[in-house]
C-alpha cells in the first residue's frame, strides 16, 4: 500500500510527460490559455505583415468586397437578373459577401495550417490549436473593418428610401458571426488533419469553397429558391445564418429559430469533431506532412 | 539531485520511401486491427535503422528502446553518427513529434537552441520580432517585457531594432534569434549542433553562455554535435546512440566519445583498402596502403613510444604527377591533430609514375605517447588535393622507454616526449 501511495506521489511530480497519442480527449486547453499571448501576437503579425509595403494599406480592407460587390451586382443582378427581393442590390450582396468572405478566410486558411507553418511547427511546440484560433481572431478583426464599410452603405439606404427595415433580429449578429466562425473553424480543422496526408485535398479545398458559396443564399434569397431543391439549401448550416444576418438588416427573406438551432447545432459538431482530429494529429503531422 | 528526464523504452518508427502512395491502405489495416483490439501490424515488422543497407521493409525504427535519465544541473553529450536516432530523439524531447512507443517524463520546461529565429517575420521590426519569438518559445508578454532590455543589450543591435528584420545582415539576424533564446531561462536546454552556424565569436558566445547556463544557474543541457572537442570541454556525460539503440549508456564523457570514435573508425593496423573510409580528392593518384615499420623493417602493428619507426606509403597514379606531397596526421580520439607529418613542411615533393609508387617516411624516436591514434593522410600535388583520407585507420601506441633511462614512462598528463638534457651548471 505505502509502495502505491508513493509511486502515485513521485507520478505527480512530472511537469509533463511525453507519450504517444493520449486518448482522444485529451485537449490541453489550460495550455491555449496559457499562450494567450502568442495568439495576439500572431493576430498582430497578420495584421500588421499583410499590408506592409503597400500604397494603400488597411484600404484592401475595403477594396475587395467593394469590388466583389459591384461584380456581383452587374453579373448576377443585372445581367442574370437574379430577384434581390426589393432590397438595394448593393446591401444585398454586400451583406452576403462580407459574411461569407469572413467564413471562407477562416476555412480556408485553417484547412492549409499545417502546411502553411510546417517550418515553426516542426522546431517549436507550442499549442498547435493557437493557430488556427489566431487565424479565427485575426479575421475577426478584418471582418470588423468590412463590416463599417456594410454598415455605412447601410446606412445610406436606411436614410434614403424605404427599402430597408431593420427589426430586433439585429442583437443576434455577434452571435451568427461566432456560429460562421466556429463552422469555418471546425471544418478547416477537420480538413487540415486530411490534407496533411491527403494532400489531393488541397486541390479539391478552393473548388469545394466555391461550390458551397452558390449552395448558400449568398448571391439569391431563399424566398426565390424553386421549393424542389429549397431542402438542399436548408441542409446547408450556413444558410441559415446568412439568412438570418440579411433579414435582421432589412427585413426582407425568412427567419425561423429552428433554422438557426439547427445550424448551431452542426457548429458544435464540426468543432469538436475539428479539435478531436486536429488534436491527434498535430501530435504526428511532422512525419507525414 | 533529481530525475529531471526520465526515458522509458522510447521507441519511434518511420515509413520509408514515398509517403502518401499507399498510405491510406495501411491506414485502413491499422484501423481494422485496432477496431477488432489487436496491436498494430506494422509496429511488429519495424526494422534496425541502418541506412546503407538495403532493407526489406518500408518501415525503419529510428529509436528503439531507449532507456536514461538525466539529473538536474547536468550535461549530457548525445553523439552518434549521421541518423544514429539523435535527431528524432531530441524532437520528441522538444514535442514537435510524438514517440511511437515509450515515454518521456519531463521536470520543468523544455527549451531548444536550434530553434534561433523561429517564426521570425521578415516584415516585422526587432521590436516586433522579439515579442513574437519570445511568445513561440513560450514566455509571456510580461515575462518579454521584463528581460526586453537586456535582450537587445545582449544582441548588440539597438540601433536597428526598429528596423524590419529583413534589412538586417544575417550576422544580426542571427545575433538578435540568439539573444531571445538564450533569455528563455528554460529548466531544460537542448542545444543541437548550434556551433555549425555563425562565425567564431557567435560560437564562442554559444558555448560560453551554454556553459554559464549549466555550471552557475544549475540547468540541464542536452547536447548533440559532432564537434568532440566541443562535446569533450561541456559535457560531464555522454551517451553514444548508433542504429536508433544506446550503445553506450549514459556515462563518462570522454569514455564516450573514445568509444563513439572507435565505432566509426575501421580498427585494422595493415589496412590494404581504405574503401569505407572518409574520402576526398579527384583521386587521379591515390593512397593504396600504408604500413608502420620498425627500426628492422619489419612490419608492426602497435608503435613503441620513442621507438625509431618507418611509414611505407603505397600510391596509385592513373598518369604521371609531378609535385606530390605527402602528409600523415595523429588525431587523438577526441579529435584534436597531435602531430602532422607533411612532406611540404620540409620542402620536399615527388614525381610519381603512372602506376605504382613507393614512399617512405622515417621518424627517429617516435614521440606521442601511449593511446589510440585516428590516421589521417593526405596525397596532394601543387595545392591540389588528389586523395585526402579521415580516420583511415586506428593505431595503437604503447608505453615505451623513450628516455632509455630502463623506465617504461606512462603518462596520462603529456601527449608528447622529445629528446632534452638536463646539466647542472
Amino acid at each position: 500500500m505505502a509502495e502505491i501511495v508513493s509511486e502515485y506521489f513521485e507520478e505527480e511530480e512530472w511537469s509533463e510527460v511525453i507519450q504517444p497519442n493520449a486518448g482522444l480527449l485529451d485537449i490541453k486547453l489550460h495550455e491555449v490559455w496559457r499562450y494567450r499571448d502568442l495568439l495576439l501576437m500572431f493576430v498582430r503579425r497578420d495584421f500588421v505583415a499583410t499590408y506592409k509595403q503597400t500604397i494603400l494599406g488597411p484600404l484592401w480592407f475595403f477594396i475587395q468586397p467593394l469590388l466583389t460587390t459591384f461584380t456581383f451586382m452587374v453579373v448576377f443582378g443585372t445581367i442574370a437578373g437574379i430577384s434581390t427581393d426589393g432590397i438595394p442590390m448593393m446591401v444585398f450582396y454586400m451583406s452576403g459577401i462580407t459574411l461569407w468572405n469572413y467564413f471562407a478566410e477562416c476555412l480556408n486558411k485553417t484547412a492549409t495550417v499545417f502546411r502553411d507553418n510546417a517550418g515553426i511547427f516542426g522546431k517549436v511546440y507550442f499549442p498547435r490549436l493557437v493557430m488556427p484560433l489566431s487565424i479565427v481572431v485575426s479575421n475577426l478583426v478584418r471582418l470588423g473593418i468590412q463590416l463599417l464599410l456594410f454598415v455605412g452603405v447601410w446606412c445610406y439606404y436606411l436614410f434614403n428610401g424605404n427599402q430597408v427595415h431593420p427589426n430586433v433580429y439585429l442583437m443576434l449578429i455577434p452571435y451568427l458571426i461566432f456560429l460562421m466562425a466556429l463552422i469555418g473553424l471546425g471544418a478547416g480543422m477537420l480538413i487540415s488533419a486530411l490534407t496533411t496526408k491527403y494532400r489531393d485535398l488541397v486541390f479539391l479545398l478552393s473548388f469545394g469553397v466555391q461550390l458551397l458559396m452558390y449552395a448558400t443564399p449568398v448571391i439569391y434569397s431563399m424566398k426565390s429558391l424553386p421549393a424542389k431543391y429549397a431542402w438542399i439549401i436548408k441542409a446547408n448550416p450556413l444558410s441559415a445564418i446568412v439568412e438570418t444576418f440579411r433579414y435582421a438588416f432589412t427585413g426582407s427573406g425568412s427567419f425561423s429559430w429552428f433554422s438557426l438551432a439547427y445550424s448551431s447545432c452542426c457548429a458544435i459538431i464540426l468543432l469538436t469533431l475539428g479539435i478531436i482530429v486536429f488534436n491527434k494529429v498535430e501530435k504526428s503531422f511532422m512525419d507525414t506532412v | 539531485m533529481s530525475v529531471v528526464i526520465k526515458v522509458e523504452n522510447l521507441s519511434k518508427q518511420y515509413r520509408l520511401g514515398d509517403v502518401g502512395t499507399g498510405t491510406l491502405s495501411h491506414d485502413l489495416k491499422r484501423w481494422w486491427y485496432k477496431a477488432r483490439g489487436k496491436e498494430d501490424p506494422y509496429l511488429q515488422i519495424g526494422e534496425i535503422n541502418d541506412r546503407s543497407t538495403k532493407g526489406e521493409s518500408d518501415y525503419v525504427w529510428a529509436l528503439k528502446d531507449i532507456n536514461f535519465e538525466v539529473k538536474a544541473g547536468e550535461v549530457l553529450g548525445i553523439i552518434g553518427r549521421n541518423g544514429a536516432g539523435k535527431s528524432t530523439l531530441l524532437k520528441i524531447l522538444s514535442k514537435t513529434t510524438a514517440p511511437t512507443t515509450g515515454k518521456v517524463k519531463v521536470k520543468g520546461r523544455i527549451a531548444s537552441l536550434l530553434e534561433v529565429g523561429t517564426g521570425f517575420h521578415p516584415e516585422l521590426s526587432g521590436r516586433e520580432n522579439i515579442f513574437l519569438n519570445g511568445a513561440i518559445l513560450g514566455m509571456t508578454k510580461q515575462e518579454i517585457k521584463s528581460k526586453f532590455d537586456e535582450i537587445v543589450d545582449f544582441s548588440g543591435v539597438e540601433r536597428y531594432i526598429d528596423t524590419p528584420v529583413k534589412r538586417y545582415s544575417s550576422g544580426m539576424y542571427v545575433r538578435l534569434a540568439f539573444a531571445v533564446a538564450a533569455h528563455l531561462e528554460p529548466e531544460i536546454l537542448i542545444v543541437d549542433e548550434v556551433l555549425a552556424v555563425g562565425d567564431a565569436e557567435f560560437q564562442k558566445k554559444c558555448l560560453g553562455k551554454m556553459k554559464d547556463v549549466s555550471v552557475n544557474e544549475g540547468r540541464t543541457v542536452l547536447f548533440v554535435s559532432h564537434n568532440m572537442a566541443a562535446v569533450q570541454g561541456l559535457c560531464s556525460y555522454g551517451l553514444v546512440l548508433s542504429n536508433g539503440g544506446v550503445i553506450y549508456p549514459k556515462g563518462n564523457a570522454y569514455e564516450a566519445i573514445e568509444l563513439y570514435r572507435k565505432s566509426i573508425i575501421p580498427k585494422n593496423n595493415s589496412n590494404k583498402d581504405f574503401k569505407n573510409a572518409n574520402r576526398t580528392g579527384n583521386r587521379v593518384a591515390q593512397l593504396e596502403s600504408i604500413t608502420f615499420l620498425n627500426a628492422l623493417n619489419e612490419e608492426i602493428s602497435t608503435i613503441n613510444c620513442g621507438e625509431n619507426i618507418s611509414i611505407e606509403f603505397q600510391i596509385s597514379s592513373k598518369v604521371s604527377v609531378t609535385g606530390a606531397s605527402l602528409g600523415i596526421g595523429f588525431y587523438s580520439l577526441t579529435g584534436e591533430c597531435k602531430l602532422l607529418l607533411w612532406s611540404t613542411f620540409l620542402n620536399v615533393y615527388f614525381d610519381f609514375i603512372s602506376g605504382v609508387n613507393r614512399v617512405k617516411c622515417y621518424i627517429e624516436k617516435f614521440p606521442l605517447t601511449q593511446g589510440e591514434y585516428s590516421i589521417n593522410l593526405i596525397l596532394t600535388s601543387n595545392e591540389e588535393v588528389l586523395d585526402w583520407i579521415q580516420d583511415s585507420i586506428l593505431i595503437n601506441v604503447n608505453t615505451g622507454d623513450y628516455y632509455n633511462s630502463g623506465k617504461m614512462l606512462e603518462s596520462n598528463h603529456q601527449t608528447a616526449m622529445i629528446p632534452h638534457e638536463w646539466i647542472k651548471i
